[in-house]
């Protein structure tokens, strides 16, 4: 880099290099969602042949580990007003279900 | 036109010596407010590709799933229903599904067992999944010995390890024969854990649903739509910790955007007031203030997103595994499908680029407006 190169082009060049940089992640990501089809599948097959209903995410606890299957209360059984002591249970909030007005 | 340009070439020039000559200061505000927007930019992009993930890998899960209930918890569902259920105009077919929790006192995990449907594998024999196999060392082969009610060690052969690429939905799986998990939890013979309906049209479900609700008021039936919608609603900005995460951010930056918008330090209005008497106008002053603001925040927001991309589909978004583990002993080693589109990118702007930059003009606005001589006192 020249010595004598003006601030505002420093400026600007590190900013079209950013910018350069955010589109190339942006193809990448393209690229990337074309390569998980593969293993979305494979994924996918699994869920059809075993009958699942939730991804594995949270494995402490059978309402984080099965969101889509738990009641309401489930964080709060063991006894009444007892509080959710498993960690991710800070990050699950209860399934809504249009069952509930059935 | 070239003269606009070289105007604001200029003013980036003087903006920049500014900048660099309270160097230490605007440094480390750059790094923070970087550090800022990669948090905010991991957790849109983690959510976004969690929720895009379970709308593809659960797209083929069972139309509708059939509950028990009794004193509000689940319990054993009678296979007899399925019949019943099976009878409903518009229900193509019904399967028992077999399927419970094991905790394993040696590795004080929790494995989920299931029964495949179709058979497979033979008694004695089970499947289990990659983060099964990592934890435990268990591979294709091995004898795998699972506690049954009785207290008594039961053996069974590893003969397929399920695929690592399918972690996310089977990390914690062990797949064995009906027998077997009948044997193993003394599972009584005609019941289920809960039934897997399917319906010829899915226009159809909720009317099956509340044909299966009317038939059998103890149970509860829960659509595909609403297992999909629970990863819409897991990860919602208003949930748990997600919403945790984004109020410390959107705190952190709400202090930056008043140490702005409070007032200029006394340097800095003497600056603005010497400016002035050299003959700056208002415009110039509030032109040259909005660039330095655009500076900061424009590298942050760059710089922030593209290491928040970085993070999240290179690198598995580490920070966040830690609180996405919590107790859990076992956790499923996946990479999401990189995505990311202009309008989270748009928002994230909008989040961060034009409140700091908003902050920085009108106390400068207010500086440059008054007499050069009282700035400069």
């Amino acid at each position: 880099m020249s010595p004598t190169m003006r601030k505002s082009n420093i400026f600007i060049l590190i900013t079209c290099f950013n910018l350069a940089l955010l589109l190339l992640l942006a193809a990448h990501a393209r690229l990337g969602k074309q390569n998980a089809e593969v293993p979305q599948a494979v994924c996918a097959g699994i869920v059809k042949e075993l009958q699942l209903t939730d991804l594995c995410l949270f494995t402490e606890a059978r309402y984080t580990r099965h969101p889509s299957m738990a009641d309401f209360h489930a964080p709060f059984q063991d006894h009444p007003g007892a509080l959710d002591h498993f960690p991710s249970g800070s990050l699950v909030s209860p399934p809504r279900f249009s069952h509930e007005g059935l | 036109m070239s003269g606009l340009l070289a105007r604001h070439r200029n003013i980036i020039d003087f903006a920049l010596s500014s900048l660099l000559r309270r160097k230490a200061k605007n440094i480390s505000l750059l790094a923070v407010y970087t550090l800022i927007v990669i948090i905010i930019a991991s957790c849109m992009l983690f959510i976004n590709a969690l929720k895009q993930e379970a709308a593809a890998v659960l797209k083929d899960a069972p139309d509708m799933v059939v509950q028990k209930m009794v004193a509000g918890r689940h319990d054993l569902m009678p296979v007899s229903r399925g019949e019943v259920i099976g009878g409903i105009t518009g229900v193509r077919g019904v399967t028992a599904r077999l399927w419970g929790y094991y905790y394993d006192a040696v590795t004080r995990a929790n494995y989920t067992l299931t029964v495949s449907d179709g058979g497979q594998p033979a008694p004695g024999s089970i499947y289990i999944g990659s983060a099964i196999a990592r934890l435990t060392g268990f591979s294709q082969g091995d004898l795998m010995p699972l506690r049954t009610y009785k207290g008594e060690s039961k053996l069974l052969q590893v003969v397929r390890v399920l695929p690592a690429e399918a972690e996310i939905v089977s990390a914690d799986l062990i797949v064995l024969s009906e027998k077997d998990f009948r044997e193993l939890f003394n599972f009584p013979a005609g019941f289920a854990t809960d039934l897997a309906v399917s319906a010829g049209n899915p226009l159809e479900l909720a009317t099956i649903a509340a044909k299966i609700v009317h038939q059998f008021p103890d149970t509860r039936p829960i659509m595909k739509s609403e297992m999909l919608r629970t990863y819409d609603s897991i990860f919602d900005w208003r949930g748990g910790m997600i919403v945790v995460m984004f109020a410390v951010a959107v705190l952190a930056f709400i202090i930056f955007a008043w140490d702005k918008a409070s007032g200029l330090s006394a340097e800095e209005r003497r600056e603005i007031g010497i400016l002035k008497s050299i003959g700056w106008e208002t415009a110039d002053v509030l032109l040259l203030k909005f660039w330095e603001g655009a500076i900061i925040s424009l590298t942050a927001f760059l710089c922030g997103a593209t290491v928040a991309y970085c993070h999240v589909f290179f690198f598995s978004a580490s920070l966040f595994e830690h609180a996405l583990k919590g107790w859990a002993v076992l956790y499923p080693q996946f990479r999401l499908a990189p995505s990311i589109n202009a309008y989270q990118l748009t928002i994230l702007f909008f989040l961060t680029v034009v409140p700091y930059t908003a902050a920085t003009i009108i106390p400068s606005w207010r500086s440059a407006t008054v007499d050069p001589d009282s700035s400069m006192r």
